[in-house]
């Protein structure tokens, strides 16, 4: 049998099952990502071929049979796209974003936060005053621009949200890092005469994570729905390869019409993926945080 | 803190105008705003004549300096598609996406850090959990999705609420505002709701992480087996630990709520000013796009000056300005 | 909250009471697509605004439901010769503040038009072939032009007539604020809140009778979901541009009428033909690029319009409200060609034609288009991409807000662009003189031609069209230059969009083609 001292991976295992919530969360976090990586296998069309599509096909409601003999078991789209495959392929897209904009942002506006907040003075100021522009300027403007500048596409769509997002985080984390740059332990280390990097990385870091994990997985939510906006705005990915927020806000004009399914089951999509995303980032994060060791 | 606060002006100074001249390069990469303007059944002749009545004949730099020239006496431009001055136009336009942004946001505080703080305390209990599942609904799903749904539950199918516009508005110290009246707090309902739900979320989140650890700290633990009452270690060591994160994005938040209310301002045809902004964005009217944003930025800038003003009173470790001298 | 809210309603049911006793007034609001940028005529010549106009003001020659002129403040109007035309002004005609209309007011106007500062699209236009103004009587006037000038009459039509008394010192802000806004109209300015609403109250001493409404509410609902709310929950008594998504429901439901009509707008495609080299997104199906513009083959364009199942888009894009086209306006219109039959579904004779012209495998473009400015317009090309990959032709398709597509269409930047063009003048050749003459700004030739299609035969007969005042010659040589135009596949007409109103069942809309909204066409039921 096991020995009594556990490694710190088994000692993770048991404090995450400790919830079954999270568990649950878990379970479909990765059902989730299995049918965004095998999208391609499992769907019964190519939702982005528009030679598979057929437009006297649309708005089928589901369980309805099309012109060539199969069933769309959650109807079809304005454009008798198959609304299920275009969920399995919607879900691989919008979580593409929205945990590649989420990354980039909330690296580039850590360093940028942890920078502002270590060394203060000037660069503090010029950080800070750019965090504010940035934070001014509309994502659908900045969305507009790029989109004018560089065309349309997953990787600018992508760009526009990082360029959105990054100051939020930086703004977050500095003000956590101001606090925590007082502290006797940094003063320590400072006297101990590590290096900054060393200090700001090992030390600051740490003990500015937990309030961003919180921003972190909330925006990870955020960005797929920004995501969603920007379409709704006719900014967002080209319209023949839909991501969740595209299905969702392209059937968002027949909501009041009755034909719910258009947007209704790529929101059950989403709502499901982010309620697990959540489920399972909680747990981590109280797992995580070093003051909530017991 | 005199000299901390004019430090900042200056700073500010220079924010502005390197904001309106992004803009003017944005607005410029767009597109030639001649095209939405005339008429398309217009010749030639009309549209150089179109581009020569809104300086647009000039060259880029030339265009930006008459705006610097004139935003210095105080004139930020007129509207290409209104003829108003474009700062009458957001000023006419601000009160009403205040107002809003406001009520949202007294909503997301009012619910959020209660919640938040009941969330922390009883983790592991089932009103706990229900309130962290429920509070992931508030961000997963689109405002513009969640709007409608509104506005198909509460005007078409029950008829208690009006779908769209602002209702009745009372003069208060020479602004109309509206939730004074019966009939504005009912316009003002549905679009507040939908603006404050993904605030509310984010709020109760932060408030029940901080509270998380809060509770765990030694000085809470102290002040507990000293036999304080829990009211007081709430009020007073909890919720005092946990407001530097919350407070910026308040501050964050607010400012995002005034400047980005533009999809609840759409859908409920709320007359404010977000729905300006994007109307002329879509007629690429810099004047007023330009105008509107500087606006903001004054906006967030008095916003993000006031947060830090309150971290050094929250947190008598912070100092204002950052310790810049020190190294 | 919730209690606070019923208490809200509670109050509001009280308060409602009385205020709904004392409003005996004939009310009526109307939900809009887009806002009225200024309630000064003569400052932005762009159709909402000119469809507002006409409430308060009114212009020497009206336009009926067909876009046909009818007597506006003149009662008739004839040419002398090639270059005078003569008008007789209407009669005991007052302004909304009593002052009498007489033609010092038309004179006035004239002078207003091109002094409008500002403006950024100005009425002017419709004025500068007016070179000279005689007044014979107070009520006769002549108008001479420099050269034969056919649309003069419906140029004049566009052109508001403003009291000079009012608008001797006036700026576009003194319309804004109402001070200037007093006009001849059935309607008299009431409120102006840019981007928000218009409010409206009857001329009770209009000289064409008395409308059936005390107070109009025009607001700017430019969503189309909040526009359909608006309706549904009963703070809107009618809209325009009903999303095709609702029309299903409403149509079906007994409490709303819906109605329409098709419009003078064609949804079309312009096909890049500025240089002989292949236009951009235009490439072979490897990625290659291709040795010559395949649009500048004739046979190549009629393919594509082949290709293309316009029943299918009206039917199911549309929900039926379009008609599949074959010209620039519908057949009812004057200059347009009843020969002309809109090209026939038929794929397996478009890849032949494509084989003739050298393409048997076809070739890769994308489509390009907006998705905000014409009735589902990114959803028709999705469709019409469909239709392509059938043919062989791999098609991709690009989507933007308009205010970046025109720009770059203007440029030249695309290949296969989707646009759409709605004839005011309700006559063909002056559509034909702007999408399909040889570009030629100096002259005012082809200035919407984006595809820089030229044809010697054409522009010959819209010229000579453009000089025959005589409207029986005219006509038919319009309709020929029509003719030869689609014959060649010039452009490549979709459909005409057809204009929707839905209204309660307590009101009735008559439907118009110019997809103008006005009061005046509603009237209660029964």
């Amino acid at each position: 049998m096991a020995p009594k001292v556990e490694g710190p991976w088994a000692r993770f295992r048991s404090e995450f099952a400790e919830s079954r919530l999270a568990m649950a969360g878990l379970l479909v976090l990765v059902a989730i990502l299995a049918i965004g990586i095998l999208a391609p296998v499992i769907s019964p069309q190519n939702p982005y071929d528009l030679a598979q599509l057929d437009v006297m096909d649309s708005k089928l409601a589901p369980g309805e049979k099309s012109a060539a003999g199969g069933t769309y078991w959650l109807g079809t789209d304005d454009q008798g796209r198959d609304m299920l495959s275009g969920i399995f392929y919607g879900l691989r897209i919008s979580l593409g974003v929205g945990i590649a904009s989420t990354v980039f942002a909330l690296a580039i506006g850590l360093v940028f936060g942890l920078v502002a907040a270590y060394f203060g003075g000037w660069v503090d100021t010029l950080i800070m005053r750019i965090v504010d522009i940035q934070l001014s300027f509309p994502a659908i403007l900045i969305a507009l621009i790029l989109l004018a500048v560089l065309g349309q596409g997953v990787d600018k769509i992508v760009i526009a949200l990082v360029t959105v997002q990054w100051a939020y985080y930086a703004r977050t984390v500095r003000s956590s890092a101001l606090v925590e740059r007082q502290k006797e332990y940094v003063e320590a280390a400072r006297v101990l005469a590590l290096g900054q990097a060393r200090v700001v990385f090992r030390h600051l870091l740490p003990n500015c994570l937990p309030p961003l994990i919180v921003v972190a997985t909330v925006q990870v939510a955020h960005a797929i729905a920004l995501e969603a906006t920007l379409s709704f705005l006719g900014l967002g990915l080209p319209i023949t390869e839909p991501s969740l927020g595209l299905l969702i806000s392209n059937g968002f004009q027949y909501l009041l019409s009755g034909k719910y399914w258009i947007s209704f089951y790529p929101g059950v999509a989403l709502l499901l993926t982010i309620m697990a995303i959540n489920l399972v980032a909680d747990q981590l994060r109280d797992i995580l945080n070093p003051r909530l060791r017991k | 803190m005199l000299a901390y606060a004019i430090r900042r002006f200056g700073q500010s100074v220079f924010v502005l105008v390197l904001m309106s001249f992004l803009v003017f390069i944005g607005v410029y990469a767009i597109g030639d705003p001649i095209e939405l303007l005339v008429n398309p059944q217009a010749d030639e002749v009309e549209r150089v004549r179109a581009a020569a009545a809104l300086g647009l004949d000039r060259p880029f730099l030339a265009q930006y300096w008459v705006f610097l020239k004139g935003a210095a006496s105080g004139d930020l431009g007129r509207s290409f598609v209104y003829n108003e001055p474009a700062l009458t136009l957001i000023l006419d336009k601000l009160p009403a996406t205040i107002e809003l942004a406001f009520v949202a946001m007294v909503m997301a505080i009012g619910l959020g850090i209660p919640l938040g703080l009941l969330a922390g305390l009883k983790p592991d209990s089932f009103i706990g959990r229900a309130i962290m599942a429920g509070s992931i609904l508030g961000f997963s799903l689109p405002t513009f999705w969640v709007g409608l749904v509104l506005i198909m539950v509460f005007s078409v199918q029950l008829g208690w609420l009006p779908s769209n516009g602002r209702g009745e508005t009372m003069m208060v110290a020479g602004l109309p505002v509206s939730f004074l009246t019966a009939d504005g707090l009912a316009h003002l309902a549905m679009p507040a709701v939908n603006l404050a739900l993904f605030k509310l979320s984010l709020l109760i989140r932060l408030t029940r992480a901080g509270t998380r650890e809060a509770v765990l700290q030694d000085y809470v633990k102290f002040a507990r087996a000293k036999g304080l009452s829990q009211g007081r270690v709430i009020g007073v060591h909890v919720l005092k630990n946990i407001l530097i994160p919350i407070v910026t994005v308040i501050g964050l938040e607010l400012g995002s709520v005034i400047a980005f209310a533009i999809v609840t301002e759409s859908i409920f045809a709320w007359p404010g000013s977000g729905k300006l902004l994007i109307d002329s964005i879509n007629q690429l009217d810099r004047p007023v796009i330009v105008a509107y944003l500087l606006v903001i930025v004054t906006l967030f800038i008095v916003i993000n000056f006031v947060v830090d003003v309150l971290y050094s009173l929250l947190d008598p470790r912070v100092r204002l300005g950052g310790a810049a001298a020190s190294h | 909250m919730l209690r606070t809210l019923r208490l809200a309603l509670a109050a509001l049911a009280i308060l409602g009471l009385p205020a709904a006793a004392t409003a005996k007034e004939r009310e009526v609001s109307i939900g809009l697509q887009a806002a009225i940028t200024s309630m000064d005529p003569h400052y932005h010549n762009l159709s909402p605004n000119n469809s507002m106009m006409l409430h308060v003001f009114e212009p020497l020659i009206k336009r009926d439901d067909n876009q046909k002129l009818i007597p506006g403040l003149a009662t008739s109007w004839k040419a002398l010769d090639d270059l005078s035309w003569e008008f007789k002004l209407r009669k005991n005609v007052r302004f909304h503040d009593g002052s009498p209309f007489t033609v010092d007011d038309v004179v006035f106007t004239l002078g207003r038009v091109p002094n409008v500062p500002n403006s950024p699209s100005s009425f002017a236009t419709f004025t500068k072939p007016i070179v000279d103004v005689k007044v014979v009587d107070p009520h006769t006037i002549v108008f001479k032009t420099a050269k034969p000038h056919v649309l003069l009459p419906s140029d004049l039509a566009s052109v508001m007539i403003v009291s000079k008394l009012h608008g001797e010192k006036a700026v576009t802000s003194d319309y804004n604020s109402g001070k200037a806004a007093i006009g001849t109209g059935p309607y008299k300015f009431a409120e102006y809140v840019p981007n928000q609403r218009v409010t409206l109250r009857a001329n009770y001493g209009y000289w064409g009778g008395e409308e059936p409404w005390d107070k109009v509410t025009f607001k700017t609902l430019s969503n189309p979901a909040a526009r359909v709310a608006a309706l549904l929950s009963g703070d809107v008594q009618m809209i325009e541009t009903v999303p095709t998504a609702d029309i299903g429901k409403l149509s079906k439901d007994a409490k709303y009428a819906l109605v329409d009509k098709v419009s003078n707008r064609v949804i079309y495609v312009h096909l890049n033909q500025r240089t002989d080299t292949p236009p951009p997104f235009v490439t072979g199906k490897d990625g290659k690029p291709l040795q010559s513009n395949p649009f500048k083959d004739a046979r190549v364009r009629k393919a594509l319009s082949m290709a293309i199942n316009r029943d299918a888009i009206a039917d199911r894009v549309m929900e039926k409200r379009a008609v599949p086209a074959a010209q620039l306006l519908p057949d009812v219109f004057f200059g347009t060609s009843k020969k002309l039959k809109p090209a026939k579904h038929d794929p397996e004779g478009a890849k032949k034609l494509l084989a003739q012209a050298g393409y048997p495998n076809g070739f890769a473009m994308t489509v390009h288009g907006t998705n905000n400015r014409y009735i589902n317009d990114d959803k028709i090309a999705q469709a019409i991409a469909q239709f392509y990959t059938r043919i062989g032709v791999d098609t991709k398709v690009e989507t933007m807000p308009a205010n970046v597509y025109f720009t770059r269409a203007t440029k030249g930047e695309f290949g296969y662009m989707l646009l759409g063009w709605g004839t005011e003048s309700g006559e063909q050749g002056s559509s034909l003189r702007s999408l399909l003459a040889t570009y030629d700004a100096a002259k005012g030739m082809g200035v919407t031609n984006r595809a820089r299609y030229s044809n010697a035969e054409l522009d010959g007969l819209i010229a000579q069209a453009m000089s025959t005042i005589d409207d029986k010659k005219r006509e038919a040589l319009i309709q020929k230059a029509a003719e030869i135009a689609m014959n060649d596949t010039a452009l490549i007409p979709i459909h005409y969009e057809v204009s929707t109103w839905a209204t309660m069942k307590s009101h009735r809309y008559t439907p118009r083609t110019d997809q103008y909204t006005l009061a005046m066409g509603l009237k209660p039921a029964k």
